[in-house]
């Protein structure tokens, strides 16, 4: 916005530079240093603290699923808990994804429109429902709902091994924390989605209907296009708040690290939730291993945001709409 | 205009909330103040989450008694209550395991440079808590259990079980098995009696932290519990407190001398059998888990509440004194059998309230 | 007839129709087979209609129009599969939580209740939650308004405000329980601090900043340039022009912003795990001593899993949505109040 214009500073203030201007300049400026200064030292407090539990490990810290850091022999290792976390947001985005980039159509371009205001407050009313409010949800309420869903998949799609039952428990799974997952972020996809598709040129959608389009084949050739970057920003913000989701998913899981692809069967873990549960029975080392294994889910999230802000950003960049 | 009134009145009843209205801690619903001197001051204390329900009695029974007082206990677990006790978090630690030798150090830097004595304060009988519809007797004897829990047997109705139980039908499901999930005394004492009484099925390393591979992992005795009573088919080892409050079903263990019920009564046959093994003031027991008298209950666990001998902050310590001489009385004791635990009694009871006496 | 402008189309009556029929077939199933339950026969009457809706469709009026008929009625059924759960979730909050929400609840503290027995509050909790979101909001709201000060009407793109712009995103994606891991490593164990309210004010404050940066700088680039050049022009120097005609023309926008963020942190779980110690009692100082909050109410209350106390943390969740809810109405009002008159 204010890049056409001349920079007022420069135009107007001439030589004098008042001594009011300095010191406030002064303070913002100082106000900006500390968040740097604060990121950094997070960073650099993190990444002293994690180093020491790298030498103390008899174990492979990327391939071992076990956690035993404050055993004698030290032994553990994030395999388990990445497997679990991937899982489970992989299972959050394929439900969350399509649902919510219809439920963003349908407040765009199909709900009548003196209801679609009030359903898009309601989604987004939900975005604000802390987590912990999801995680008691989760518990009390859909896991004796999706033991039957479960239990059908294993029988009619069994074959497939992630459907695979191999015992009749269905209870604290990842499937289940996927779909806690996915329904919290469910808002964020379609908020943002939403708001790429109500910026699609009126007149395209008008084009496309005067052309003699289906509903579907203007959503298909006018609005998608048009709103892909923001589709995939807004999986990939959702994404990234999925990985880091702890509270729902400690309630949910039943700690167990071991790397299972039947999700159906209880058990599993994520970076989040370990850190949660094993934090404040840890000693020196397990505190250190498990600050490596938060590092590690740091530089996951921040490069999976760092992703979507780039889609965002080069969006900006030239669609000048 | 009429937007601005509602906006007004909002922030003025969430003000009013927050700021006006006093609450209150009095929840007995008697004014009355007690009278009497009694102690004051707030104390934190963390740990053993088997002790969780005895110590949650004993704080409502002294803070009524003390209204200036404020203690405030987190079952967070015997793992998380000595970390926090050694980081200077709390002031006393509960653990159902005495301090092992590289604790007993750092506490003892916490308690700048004085001993940390383990003090035991309740006894419990670990009971293995199942859930299987219409099976309302269930005999294990370590061999099976051990099986169990490590995964060798998987289903309900195998033959093993089955011999042990003859006359009960049980179903050809897969058991569910849940262990803590968190550094726990209760493991370390369930272990041990499996590596005390079947060396060669349990071939694993005892300790607080569960290593079996299989089963499922649960937060606390509570989280083991209410996992239990949720999951059919299920079963898990949990203080016998947690079997009466989510009205589940323990099994009878038969450690070779025929099958005894999971009791108060039992249990603390198998603790008043233990010795001390601590030196001085620090009273950590030896227990026989071997008993095969028919009467004792071999599976038992005797919490310790652990502080510095010398070496609180003078106010802390008073406090601590004060409560733990309240939790070493005898009216304290007594309520104990009533909520499923074991209480303390005799030749140990007077060194405990000896140890108690030489907090400073 | 047949020379008609528009192709056949189906009649009004056959998405009832067609919906009574799959839902007769989807019921006529679950007798014969082992599907079972009404989320089942919900699916399976849904499948149904899809596939006999395309199909007639198809047959009647053409390809396009049944694919047309068919994505439709996905998006309508995706934004039912969105809206059931969290319809759910409402009702049971509101359902189960009322039982034991009320007066006495709000003004009592859980000290001396026995997990497993009824009675007993979340006054303070909700003591607790204000002051420890006080706390984080007076910490974060000046450093956050400033640097998004700097951001906008200093650096304008220069080295310095790319660097902060870019820790600032960095900040965005610092998942809760890290920040609280942080906290608890540097001040409470390095540093020797007591687990207190102020610690997760702490571990708030850099959840909270962020996103008062950003909600800050989106405002201030919205406030047009010619009223800066105005100001500037008429001699008034540039911190005045910013605090008193930028800032005002922008602070709607910021203040709800900054209610969104406290509403965000309020729920927050995972950082007050880390750093507080949970406390039964009202404790009015976040500087000493336990303190509880809300979240960590909720999450005590749960993991004792009795039946009286998973009343009290659905009580708790009704509580917290609440006074989220106060944070969001009172965000919108604001934004309300302050926008431009049209």
């Amino acid at each position: 916005m204010n890049q056409g214009l001349s920079d007022p500073r420069s135009s107007i203030s001439g030589s004098a530079v008042r001594r009011g201007d300095q010191i406030f300049r002064l303070i913002t400026v100082g106000s900006g240093i500390l968040i740097l200064a604060l990121m950094t030292s997070i960073g650099i407090f993190l990444t002293w603290k994690a180093i020491p539990s790298f030498s103390h490990n008899s174990s492979n810290f990327f391939t071992e699923s076990k956690w035993f850091p404050d055993q004698s022999t030290p032994i553990f290792g994030i395999a388990a808990l990445a497997f679990g976390t991937f899982v489970a947001a992989l299972i959050a985005m394929i439900l969350a994804v399509p649902t919510g980039i219809g439920t963003a159509l349908f407040i765009t371009y199909y709900a009548p429109k003196k209801i679609a205001g009030a359903m898009a407050f309601f989604i987004d009313l939900l975005a604000a429902v802390p987590s912990i409010i999801f995680g008691l949800w989760g518990l009390q309420f859909l896991m004796p709902h999706m033991q039957g869903v479960a239990a059908w998949l294993d029988r009619y799609l069994g074959f497939i091994p992630i459907f695979q039952n191999r015992s009749d428990l269905y209870t604290k799974s990842l499937l289940i924390a996927g779909v806690v997952l996915a329904i919290m972020i469910l808002p964020t996809i379609s908020a943002i989605s939403r708001e790429v598709f109500n910026q699609v040129p009126r007149n395209h959608v008008e084009a496309a209907l005067a052309l003699g389009a289906t509903r579907w084949e203007m959503v298909r050739m006018a609005v998608l296009p048009f709103g892909r970057p923001g589709i995939i920003s807004a999986s990939m913000l959702g994404l990234g708040r999925a990985l880091g989701e702890t509270i729902a998913v400690a309630l949910i899981l039943s700690a167990v690290f071991e790397v299972n692809i039947h999700i159906s069967e209880p058990g599993g873990n994520t970076f989040a939730a370990n850190i949660a549960l094993k934090w404040n029975e840890a000693g020196p080392n397990g505190l250190s291993a498990l600050i490596a294994s938060g590092l590690v889910l740091f530089l996951i999230t921040l490069a999976v945001n760092s992703i979507a802000r780039g889609i965002i950003a080069r969006r900006k960049d030239f669609s000048g709409a | 205009m009429k937007l601005t009134r509602i906006a007004i009145a909002t922030v003025a009843i969430a003000t009013t909330l927050s700021l006006t209205a006093c609450g209150s801690d009095n929840n007995s619903g008697s004014s009355a103040a007690p009278t009497g001197a009694g102690a004051s001051g707030s104390l934190k204390a963390s740990g053993s989450s088997a002790q969780k329900n005895a110590m949650a009695d004993w704080i409502n029974s002294f803070q009524t008694a003390n209204p200036g007082a404020t203690i405030d206990y987190q079952a967070n677990g015997s793992g998380a209550g000595v970390q926090d006790f050694n980081n200077s978090q709390t002031d006393f630690a509960g653990s159902d395991s005495p301090l092992k030798p590289e604790e007993a150090t750092a506490a003892a830097t916490r308690c700048s440079g004085n001993n940390a004595i383990d003090i035991p304060m309740v006894g419990g009988a670990i009971a293995l808590a199942y859930n299987i519809d219409g099976v309302d007797s269930l005999v294990l004897d370590p061999k099976t259990a051990a099986a169990i829990f490590t995964g060798a047997i998987t289903k309900w109705n195998d033959p093993a079980i089955a011999a042990l139980n003859s006359g009960v039908t049980l179903p050809n499901a897969t058991i569910a098995t849940f262990h803590r999930s968190d550094s726990s005394g209760t493991t370390d004492n369930f272990t041990k009696w499996l590596i005390a009484t079947t060396p060669s099925t349990y071939t694993l390393a005892g300790g607080k932290d569960w290593v079996a591979p299989g089963g499922q992992g649960a937060k606390g005795s509570d989280g083991v519990a209410s996992s239990i009573a949720t999951t059919k088919n299920s079963i898990g080892y949990v203080e016998l407190s947690f079997v009466q409050t989510q009205k589940l079903k323990a099994a009878k263990i038969d450690n070779g001398g025929g099958a005894v019920e999971a009791t108060s009564d039992a249990a603390a046959k198998t603790i008043a059998a233990a010795t001390v093994s601590g030196t001085g003031n620090d009273l950590s027991l030896t227990i026989d888990r071997t008993v095969k008298d028919g009467a004792s209950y071999p599976i038992v666990l005797v919490t310790y509440e652990i502080t510095c001998e010398k070496g609180l902050a003078a106010a802390q310590s008073a406090l601590v004194k004060s409560f733990l001489t309240f939790t070493a009385s005898d009216e304290a004791q007594s309520a104990l059998s009533s909520a499923g635990y074991v209480p303390i009694t005799g030749d140990l009871l007077t060194k405990v309230r000896a140890a108690v006496a030489a907090i400073s | 007839m047949s020379t008609q402008l528009r192709g056949s189309i189906l009649p009004k009556w056959f998405a009832a129709a067609l919906a009574m029929l799959s839902i007769g077939a989807a019921l006529l199933i679950e007798n014969t087979t082992n599907v079972s339950g009404i989320g089942g026969t919900t699916a399976l009457a849904v499948v149904l209609y899809l596939v006999l809706q395309t199909a007639w469709s198809f047959t009647v009026e053409g390809r396009r129009h049944a694919v047309d008929r068919l994505f439709a009625t996905l998006i309508y059924s995706s934004f039912v599969a969105a809206a059931l759960p969290l319809a759910t979730l409402i009702w049971q909050v509101v359902h189960k939580g009322i039982a034991q929400f009320n007066a006495n609840f709000l003004s009592h503290s859980m000290r001396s209740v026995s997990p497993s027995k009824p009675g007993g509050g979340i006054y303070h909790a909700l003591l607790g939650t204000l002051e420890q979101v006080g706390i984080a909001t007076l910490i974060a709201v000046p450093i956050g308004i400033l640097t998004a000060i700097y951001l906008v009407e200093y650096s304008r793109g220069g080295r310095l405000g790319k660097w902060i712009s870019f820790f600032v995103d960095v900040m965005t994606g610092v998942p809760s329980i890290v920040a609280g891991l942080f906290i608890y490593t540097a001040f409470i164990l390095t540093f020797g601090m007591e687990r207190s309210g102020f610690a997760a004010s702490l571990s708030l404050t850099i959840l909270m900043m962020p996103v008062i940066v950003r909600a800050t700088e989106e405002m201030l680039k919205i406030v047009p340039a010619d009223l800066r050049e105005a100001s500037l022009a008429l001699g008034i120097p540039q911190w005045k022009t910013i605090l008193r005609i930028v800032l005002p023309t922008a602070i709607g926008g910021i203040i709800t912003g900054v209610m969104l963020s406290v509403a965000r942190v309020a729920g927050e779980t995972a950082p007050l795990l880390l750093t507080t110690f949970l406390s039964q009692s009202i404790n009015s100082n976040p500087f000493a001593g336990p303190q509880a909050a809300i979240p960590t109410f909720i999450w005590d209350q749960i993991s004792s899993a009795t039946p009286a106390s998973l009343d009290r943390a659905w009580a708790g969740a009704l509580t917290l949505i609440l006074l989220i809810m106060i944070f969001y109405g009172t965000a919108k009002l604001i934004a309300r109040y302050y926008a431009p008159k049209a």
